[in-house]
């Protein structure tokens, strides 16, 4: 029954109440998800457009169908010119004399022109016209260049923030409010032990958090992962410990859930307005960019964009690497000097 | 036999600590043997967790020494807790957790001791063992955090009033726990307000008041000392036909007559001599008599006697 070693037992205590705590389940793992697939339809990138257009006689109807952009509906005369004037079709296509076609459009109108031209060519080529130069189309429309591939990295960084700070913070100061820090301390417990249990249980947490939030991405959005997958890890890893040392940090002396929760928002609110989450931190102006960059959410997004969009290499993110590794070292440095065991 | 003879299970010599503007505990003695429940009987804010805590090496003193087992806590902490058993007061412990899970946590801290299931059922929550530690009553809770200080088999168990709170049922089981313990020949300090408590459970008792020791001795010593073997209270007499106390003072075997709030209290040696005798003076003065009630001394009576407060006064 014994050969128990502490440290497990104490990340196992962890592991048990997070799992023990429905909300805290939603907001690691459904939150991120169910935002990311709000805002992915919200923002989905739309087939190319279908014009909509009037045809009078089944004669014109019947070939210009053959056209896949052109969306055709047969009309009479006077209803289909009512279409027109009210803007519901780009164009109407009437017989002309001597077996002629009249395209009765507003050239005004960018929709009415290309209707005109996809049209004439559907007429003509049902008519029998051979194009003289056989031509052939490349689609351009690259993953990573929509907005779901900026938006997943920001997702993916504001979570790994919330997760480790709120943990962090609320678990140690709700012990210490029910005086179970200091229960703890009155057995035979190493104390180093007790923090270390909360960066493993962390660390355990954070494979299945990034791994749930970034399969959904990649899969439902095939949202592309360019760079390594190991430097795409180090980086969760590395961010989750610096912002479990912020959290340790804004823990160290509470001694209240409320007192907690007002400094942790105070701590994450300028991040998540300034570090580029659901647009570009580029926007701010340039004064402030050197004290943005310098914000470890800002390091860990910059750096997720960089691997997952572009495949910049480990070499390539040293400026994020540098910022985060320095957050964790004086956060977490600080922290043991202010904290208080009970 | 000279009383250095054993070695004391914990000696605490002028110990003092101040919080702010408060003296907590104001140069203490004290000494446990080994074997024997000392109880620490005082009001709230008598100083009595304060000084339990120094004693636990969870709070530092501002001066004075403590040694525990024969040993200190700036030297050898370490040693010193793998063999004490603490509960502190108003510890919550994870809900969210089970008995066992809990239990496991605890044990895994200590080198050696019993299995997880083994002192739960010491405690006797077998039945509970797969609970969530939220679904406890009271009591259960409390014989859990017992549990607690039980897993490394200590050799000095520390209990910060273990029973404040539960209803009387859930305290006597609690005290026989404590009993069966302490059999096994262990030593215990426990602190309480109660002093039926400290009368059933302890060898010895230090009454405290203000930080001090006020009083100390085996429960039945620290009655004989300072009261009678009994005590009458009574009320009698109106507002336009008061009491002549000064009559009912030079009684025989009447002492220490006191008016508490409307009534009168006093100590008595021969029950039987003294309440007729009362009575028959109340009788010569004409004041009827609206309430009588005799008990055997208690430790409250100590208290109240040494202090003239209640331990529950505040």
């Amino acid at each position: 029954m014994n050969n128990s070693h502490p440290l497990v037992q104490l990340t196992l205590v962890r592991f048990r109440e997070f799992m023990r705590e429905p909300e805290a389940i939603f907001w690691v793992f459904g939150f991120p998800i169910i935002l990311a697939a709000g805002l992915g339809l919200a923002f989905r990138n739309k087939p190319a457009e279908v014009l909509q257009i009037a045809a009078v006689t089944p004669q014109l109807s019947t070939p210009l169908r053959a056209e896949m952009l052109l969306d055709v509906r047969e009309l009479p005369q006077a209803e289909a010119e009512a279409e027109l004037r009210n803007g519901k079709v780009a164009l109407v296509a009437e017989p002309g004399a001597n077996g002629t076609v009249v395209y009765r459009f507003d050239d005004t109108n960018p929709e009415g022109r290309s209707a005109r031209m996809l049209a004439d060519r559907a007429v003509q080529r049902a008519a029998g016209r051979q194009d003289p130069i056989a031509s052939s189309d490349t689609l351009l429309r690259e993953p990573g260049s929509r907005y779901i591939d900026f938006l997943v990295p920001g997702l993916l960084g504001m979570n790994l923030m919330g997760s480790a700070v709120w943990g962090m913070a609320f678990g140690i100061v709700d012990a210490r409010r029910k005086k179970l820090i200091k229960r703890l301390t009155a057995t035979p417990m190493p104390r180093h032990y007790y923090l270390l249990s909360f960066l493993l249980s962390r660390l355990l947490l954070l494979v299945v958090e990034v791994g749930a939030v970034l399969g959904f991405a990649v899969l439902v959005f095939q949202v592309p992962v360019h760079g390594s997958l190991l430097a795409l890890g180090l980086f969760c890893v590395l961010s989750s410990m610096s912002f479990c040392a912020l959290g340790l940090l804004i823990a160290s002396r509470v001694q209240t859930i409320e007192a907690a929760s007002g400094m942790t928002n105070a701590v994450m609110m300028p991040m998540w307005i300034c570090s580029g989450v659901f647009f570009s931190s580029q926007r701010f102006p340039n004064i402030m960019q050197p004290l943005i960059k310098a914000l470890p959410l800002t390091a860990i997004i910059d750096a997720l964009r960089g691997n997952m969009l572009q495949g910049a290499t480990l070499a390539q993110l040293t400026p994020q690497f540098g910022v985060l590794s320095a957050w964790l070292v004086v956060c977490f440095f600080v922290a043991l000097k202010l904290f208080r065991w009970r | 036999m000279p009383p250095t003879a054993t070695k004391a299970a914990l000696r605490v010599r002028q110990l003092r600590k101040t919080y702010k503007d408060v003296v907590a505990v104001n140069g203490l003695e004290l000494e446990v043997r080994p074997g024997e429940c000392f109880g620490l009987l005082g009001p709230n804010g008598a100083g009595k967790t304060t000084t339990i805590e120094i004693c636990e090496g969870l709070t530092a003193a501002d001066s004075g020494e403590v040694e525990v087992l024969g040993m200190h806590w700036d030297t050898d902490s370490k040693a010193l807790r793998q063999r004490l058993g603490i509960q502190l007061q108003e510890t919550q412990l994870s809900d969210k957790l089970t008995v066992l899970e809990t239990i496991d946590l605890f044990r895994s801290f200590f080198h050696q001791g019993p299995g997880g299931m083994e002192v739960i059922g010491l405690v006797q929550l077998e039945e509970k063992a797969k609970s969530r530690v939220g679904n406890l009553s009271g009591g259960q809770k409390q014989r859990l955090a017992l549990a607690c200080a039980l897993v490394g088999n200590p050799d000095f168990l520390f209990l910060d009033e273990p029973t404040t709170g539960l209803d009387p049922q859930a305290r006597r089981q609690l005290w026989e726990l404590i009993e069966k313990f302490k059999l096994s020949g262990r030593t215990i300090l426990l602190t309480t307000h109660y002093m039926d408590e400290a009368e059933r459970l302890c060898d010895r008792v230090a009454i405290m008041d203000h930080g001090k020791v006020i009083a100390l001795g085996t429960p039945r010593e620290l009655i004989a000392s300072v009261c009678a073997e009994h005590l009458v209270e009574f009320s009698a007499g109106t507002t336009t036909h008061p009491l002549d106390l000064t009559k009912v003072s030079a009684i025989d075997g009447i002492r220490d007559v006191q008016r508490e709030n409307g009534s009168v209290r006093m100590q008595v040696t021969e029950l039987h001599l003294a309440v007729p005798a009362l009575l028959a003076e109340l009788g010569r003065q004409s004041v009827p008599l609206t309430e009588l009630r005799t008990h055997s001394a208690t430790l409250e009576d100590v208290f109240v006697t040494l202090t003239g407060r209640h331990l529950r006064d505040e």
